[in-house]
């Protein structure tokens, strides 16, 4: 960790357009759940429904790809990562830098409003608002960790990160039940399941796999993208755009 | 190249003088405006699916053109083996589902065709030919709208023909297809364009790509809420209204009403008022587009 590293990372990461674009997603998420409250009451299907589809299946992984990419993708895209790179400091040790800053932003921006948005929708009830903060905050760190590593591995960092968390994730996990135990989505629902308890069952809040299947795979992939991501920054290939 | 006049005779001259040193000019026709729109729509085109650029600007085009055609090929094997008159899935039905894809390859491919233009400063450069802002605006649109379309209206080809293959009416299949263009091709104009829009004014590219994806699906996302919320509320027209919010299901329900394509999503505008909201609402969206493009490249700097 070091500290003019992540100030720097911060101030790029919410920088004008990029702060806008980040608040903008949690804005529109509080005010679906105000406006579902008011309209339709206090409503734990519905709940449900905007929690795990909205904010666990699009706006966390939105979140992640904005603050993971962006924490390393464009000193990388116009070079003056080489300014960051020569200075002594250990590659790891800017990885490491890089990713906490962008998961204390998601974890601002995603896991906080989510878990206000679960109070504005049910209160307190069945836990949903806890179960579903911190199933964002886990999500929304391991997106973090594995799309800065794709930022450092690859110029189409944000497309294949989209392909992955939309494509994948959501599409082709609706028609190939086999391709949600490799979700980050399914495995935060877990944790997420496990927190609501007995009341996620009815109301379809199950995750494709189980808890410590769910557990040991979001902490491998946090790590083990965090510490290759390091590693691939030490021969890193600086080449121009075409 | 202005030189101050020099030599003994111009010394009590005021103007500059340029010499002619002897370079050959260039005398021969000279191509114009609507020549330098048409290569740079060409270009631009050829771009958005990595012709004419590295090798590895085409991967994720045709990665993403192969993600539209490849279920459609699934879909006509399995209407081949179990026979009947119908596909499994309607044309347009079949584009609303891969709107995520849809989506994706808008968000790469409009970066991809302004945003490097403007970081790299390039634009004064065109600016500096015989070439309008509003040529440049113009086939830059015409190229994005012409690359999305490209990329919906294969896949309905496929389907189409292997409908034929497969000996399903033609009578009743070409009519559906022929729609479905008319509706890829509104949808292609009015994604482009609000891909464009955000690209503009985003010069960094892998910003602009999230920017671009966000909005579509957060304006998907709400308009499926809310619409949600308005049914269950027994809000019948407020839902259908809804459908305004998203670029899909705007476009959905103005294909319905004027091509006659079935709807996908939930409602259609309601009545002759409905119709007429939606239309105008596509039409001042693609107008708005255009000029908030035109507004962005009144001023461009170099760096």
């Amino acid at each position: 960790m070091n500290g003019t590293v992540a100030r720097l990372t911060a101030r790029g990461l919410l920088g004008r357009r990029r702060a806008l674009l980040l608040l903008l997603l949690p804005a529109v998420l509080l005010s679906l759940s105000a406006m579902a409250r008011g309209l339709a009451g206090a409503d734990q299907q519905l709940a449900v429904t905007l929690l795990g589809g909205f904010a666990l299946g699009t706006l966390v992984p939105l979140l992640g790809l904005i603050a993971g990419t962006g924490a390393i993708g464009p000193e990388i895209d116009d070079g003056s990562i080489v300014y960051l790179l020569t200075k002594p400091l250990n590659r790891h040790a800017i990885v490491v830098t890089k990713f906490a800053v962008a998961a204390a932003v998601v974890t601002v921006l995603g896991a906080l409003p989510t878990f206000a948005a679960g109070l504005v929708l049910t209160g307190t009830s069945a836990n949903l608002a806890v179960g579903y903060a911190v199933g964002t905050a886990v999500a929304g760190v391991a997106y973090c960790a594995l799309f800065l590593l794709l930022a450092v591995v690859t110029r189409n960092a944000v497309v294949i990160g989209l392909l992955y968390a939309l494509v994948w994730e959501t599409l082709i996990g609706q028609f190939v039940p086999g391709a949600q135990a490799l979700s980050i989505q399914q495995w935060s629902l877990a944790v997420t399941e496990r927190i609501v308890g007995a009341p996620a069952e009815q109301l379809g809040a199950t995750s494709a796999v189980g808890l410590a299947t769910a557990v040991v795979l979001l902490v491998v992939v946090t790590a083990g993208a965090t510490w290759y991501a390091g590693r691939q920054l030490r021969t890193i290939r600086l080449t121009s755009e075409v | 190249m202005s030189v101050e006049g020099a030599g003994p005779a111009a010394g009590d001259r005021e103007h500059g003088v340029i010499h002619d040193i002897g370079y050959r000019h260039y005398d021969g026709p000279r191509l114009g405006r609507s020549y330098i729109q048409r290569s740079l729509f060409t270009e631009s085109l050829k771009g958005s699916y990595g012709f004419g650029r590295a090798a590895r600007t085409k991967v994720m085009p045709m990665l993403l053109l192969a993600a539209m055609c490849v279920p459609t090929l699934i879909i006509v094997v399995v209407a081949s083996v179990t026979g009947g008159d119908e596909l499994p899935v309607g044309y347009t039905a079949y584009l609303i589902q891969l709107q995520v894809v849809i989506a994706v390859y808008v968000a790469a491919q409009a970066p991809a065709s302004v945003s490097r233009d403007l970081r790299f400063g390039i634009v004064p450069l065109y600016f500096s030919r015989p070439m309008r802002r509003v040529d440049y605006v113009r086939a830059k649109y015409a190229a994005s709208a012409t690359a999305v379309f490209v990329l919906l209206a294969a896949p309905l080809t496929i389907l189409f023909l292997g409908a034929l293959l497969t000996e399903m009416p033609l009578g009743e299949h070409l009519p559906d297809y022929l729609r479905s263009l008319a509706f890829a091709a509104l949808l292609a104009v009015v994604l482009a364009g609000m891909g464009l829009v955000i690209a503009a004014f985003t010069p960094r590219r892998g910003l602009g790509i999230a920017a671009i994806v966000s909005v579509l699906l957060v304006l998907a996302g709400v308009q499926t809420a809310a619409q949600n919320i308005a049914v269950v509320e027994g809000a019948d027209t407020a839902a259908d209204y809804l459908g305004l919010i998203s670029p899909f299901s705007l476009v959905d329900g103005v294909a319905h009403d004027v091509f006659g394509t079935d709807t996908v999503l939930w409602g259609e505008p309601p009545g002759a008022v409905g119709t007429a909201v939606f239309v105008a609402v596509t039409v001042l969206l693609v107008a708005g587009c255009y000029g908030l493009l035109l507004r962005r490249y009144r001023k461009v700097t170099g760096t």
